[in-house]
């Protein structure tokens, strides 16, 4: 099996594990619970938070703030997005105004479609129409924007945004404004920063089911999910324990290496180099650990099915949009007729040059198969 | 281009003949703090001290550990450049990038400490601000408000150029003064007092009282947190766990109600003077605030005063609670303060608590039992703990 869809989900690995079995079968107290049974519980999520805390910067210095546990990304986007909203409802008289981006993934952009329907502003800037895309969204960010929400790696091409660059300039424009990044394809590849960051688990090889929102010192919000007071209350229900310490022993164990991605996108771009009528989607701005290129006059997923009878994983752009044209392609620029036979591939630190020289090898079979 | 960090003294520059005493200390307090984050060289000159990172250490991470050393004045990034105008302004655009593309406004200062340099300070400042301009022509000069000031300094070594200078801890070096012990409750204020007298020179050690099963293990997980967040200003610090249990029931069963919490600070203070005696402490720290709770009236901050043999400091004594927190959120301890785990001062805590305890009425109440040897005895049973800066070994969410 050669599994090229880590953007998809990865394979949970045996740290993260072995953590979350010797949680569920050693100490499986209630964090809430005062004695020593719920002690131990709260230390695995306290020594988590911690560690979550300095990963996220993808620095030496900690982000200053609070981690939220959710049930993944999903939750995360929808309750700093609904919860930082639902908090200024009052004054949206005059700040209405949200400024994100024609990328985002359907948990962010659901919610800001929401939000226009309540009356809200919201503006979309796609990557094709700038050079510097960065400084577009900061150019976008005025007196009446309360919040941002953007990105940090694009999931379908691996484009990539100057996420810290982004937080100083907003914040010096206009303090106010509330900059949440989506961080599920950036958080351990590019370094991090916001109000709120959301990440997912299941990403970066720990279990499905659980993601966090970091939340900084001062940036409030309110909570989705009411009940016991959880997490100081800002979502409620007893913290899973197993999820979160499987969590932690994955970003401590990840082995994601930009060096070792940016060879293996070196070697498939030269692969594909020797193949006819091949467009590449992701360009030098993206992270090198995601390669999305159209293998024109193949449609997605002929070239999907074809490759997964040589037990070969890629996606066929976004999982998530299952085969719903999602129009982030076009955000970039890629031609519909593009978009139709694109091809997304995305590594974990166990790809090898060799497997993608055997991906490289059946796409050129599949394309003298169908390409008639 | 090197970067590297210039701090200057704070008080200590006005000290006089054992100036270098004072000198020695902040720079060993200094080292003690970067070591975990890198190789350092150190030199001194001027009331200054120059770090520089001998390998590949992030300066930035440095700072923020200098921004809690007590006896600096301030902290400035440099790059050192040749005392040669021309190349400092032909390089100028490459280091100032960061700091002064996306700035509107910026002024400049010129200090000249080597007069053989051919320009005076007046005259730097002229060219420097050409200079600047030139590489970032987009800016204006506002000498007034600027977003920006552009520092040149032309010492002995080198001409140093920075567009940052960060307010440091102030105060004079930890351990200049002394040791001290601490009495640190899990409130908000016992930390800030510490951190104040920390601030004053004094090694701030701690002692706490545990009361199981009447406080939990959570309690004790909180004050010790609350230890090692303070270690960020105080450098290491040894913690006093005293087991408390058995002198507080001993109250209960034997005295009036209305002076328990008197009496409770007071059997605080006999402990705390016996480990100072013992340990060689010269004060005893306390959290208190005058007449913000029972305990803290001026009849009772006499009864428990007079149960100390040592000096009590109490550096928070006239300040309100909004400006004791406002220290607490600066220096980090607030948030676990406000944790919401019981302490042993609210066990038996009376519901209506003498506020002007008489301390003959007091005395005799401490007659009633022997709580002498139960004092030697909670002395002997107390454990010691070492946090050490830099080292996070409490988690509690």
């Amino acid at each position: 099996m050669i599994y090229l869809d880590n953007a998809a989900t990865t394979k949970p690995c045996a740290e993260c594990v072995r953590a979350m079995n010797d949680a569920m079968s050693g100490t499986f107290g209630n964090a809430s619970s005062l004695h020593k049974m719920g002690t131990v519980s709260m230390q695995i999520m306290a020594r988590a938070k911690k560690n979550l805390l300095t990963a996220v910067t993808g620095g030496k210095s900690a982000f200053d703030g609070n981690v939220l546990f959710t049930s993944g990304a999903t939750e995360s986007n929808n309750t700093a997005l609904l919860g930082s909203i639902h908090r200024f409802h009052p004054i949206r008289g005059n700040a209405k105004k949200i400024v994100s981006t024609a990328i985002e993934h359907p948990s962010a952009a659901s919610v800001l479609t929401r939000f226009e329907e309540d009356g809200l502003d919201v503006v979309r800037l796609a990557p094709k129409n700038y050079e510097d895309f960065t400084g577009a969204l900061i150019d976008a960010v005025d007196d009446s924007t309360v919040l941002l929400s953007a990105m940090a790696v694009n999931n379908e091409t691996g484009f990539k945004i100057d996420i810290p660059r982004l937080y100083r300039m907003v914040k010096r424009k206009n303090p106010k404004t509330i900059v949440h990044i989506d961080a599920v394809q950036g958080f351990l590849k590019i370094p991090l920063d916001g109000d709120l960051i959301s990440i997912s688990g299941h990403k970066i090889h720990s279990a499905k089911g659980i993601g966090a929102l970091f939340i900084r010192k001062g940036a409030a919000i309110l909570p989705l999910i009411s009940g016991g007071g959880q997490q100081n209350n800002l979502r409620s229900g007893t913290e899973p324990i197993e999820l979160i310490a499987g969590l932690d022993a994955a970003v401590k164990a990840y082995k994601g290496d930009y060096k070792q991605f940016a060879m293996l996108k070196n070697c498939l771009l030269e692969e594909l180099s020797k193949l006819e009528d091949i467009g590449i989607n992701s360009d030098d701005n993206c992270v090198p650990n995601i390669v999305n290129f159209s293998v024109r006059g193949v449609r997605s997923e002929i070239m999907l099915h074809s490759l997964e009878e040589s037990e070969i994983y890629v996606s066929s752009g976004s999982a998530c949009s299952k085969g719903k044209k999602s129009g982030v392609l076009d955000a970039f620029g890629v031609s519909d007729k593009d978009a139709d036979c694109a091809v997304r591939v995305s590594f974990s630190a166990e790809n090898t040059p060799e497997e993608v020289r055997i991906l490289c090898e059946q796409i050129s079979k599949t394309i003298e198969r169908v390409r008639r | 281009m090197k970067e590297i960090i210039m701090v200057k003294y704070g008080e200590i520059a006005l000290k006089g003949i054992n100036k270098k005493t004072f000198e020695d200390m902040l720079q060993n307090n200094i080292k003690r703090r970067l070591k975990l984050i890198g190789q350092f060289s150190y030199s001194r000159n001027q009331s200054t001290i120059y770090i520089e990172p001998l390998d590949d250490s992030d300066v930035n991470i440095a700072v923020e550990a200098l921004k809690k050393v007590f006896g600096i004045g301030a902290i400035q990034k440099c790059a050192v450049f040749p005392k040669d105008f021309d190349i400092v302004a032909n390089n100028l655009g490459e280091y100032l990038r960061d700091a002064l593309e996306d700035a509107s406004s910026f002024k400049v200062e010129a200090r000249r400490a080597d007069k053989t340099f051919p320009m005076n300070s007046p005259q730097i400042q002229q060219a420097l601000g050409d200079a600047v301009l030139d590489a970032f022509p987009h800016l204006t000069v506002d000498v007034h408000n600027p977003e920006i000031t552009v520092r040149l300094e032309i010492r002995d070594v080198g001409a140093y150029l920075s567009a940052e200078r960060i307010t440091g801890a102030g105060g004079i070096p930890v351990g200049s003064s002394g040791k001290a012990l601490l009495m640190l409750s899990g409130g908000i204020d016992s930390p800030v007092a510490g951190y104040m007298m920390a601030k004053r020179g004094l090694v701030v050690d701690c002692i706490h009282y545990i009361s199981p099963p009447y406080t939990s293990e959570r309690a004790l997980l909180k004050v010790q947190k609350l230890c090692e967040k303070m270690t960020d200003y105080c450098g290491d610090i040894m913690f006093y766990c005293v087991p408390f249990t058995v002198i507080q029931e001993a109250l209960r069963d034997n005295c009036p109600e209305e002076y328990f919490t008197v009496l409770l600070r007071r059997m605080m203070m006999k402990i705390a003077n016996i480990i100072c005696e013992r340990d060689k402490y010269g004060a005893i720290i306390t959290g208190e605030s005058l007449a913000q709770v029972a305990s803290q009236t001026l009849p009772a901050l006499y009864c428990t005063n007079a149960a100390a043999e040592f000096p009590v400091f109490r550096p928070v004594i006239g300040m309100d609670k909004i400006e004791i927190t406002e220290i607490a959120r600066k220096i980090g301890t607030f948030e676990t303060s406000i944790l919401p785990y019981e302490d042993c001062c609210t066990v038996f805590s009376p519901k209506h608590p003498r506020t002007k305890p008489h301390i003959g009425d007091i005395l005799k109440a401490e007659e009633a039992y022997d709580f002498d040897s139960m004092i030697n005895e909670a002395v002997s049973k107390t454990t010691v703990q070492r946090f050490k800066y830099g080292e996070e070994t409490v988690f509690l969410d």
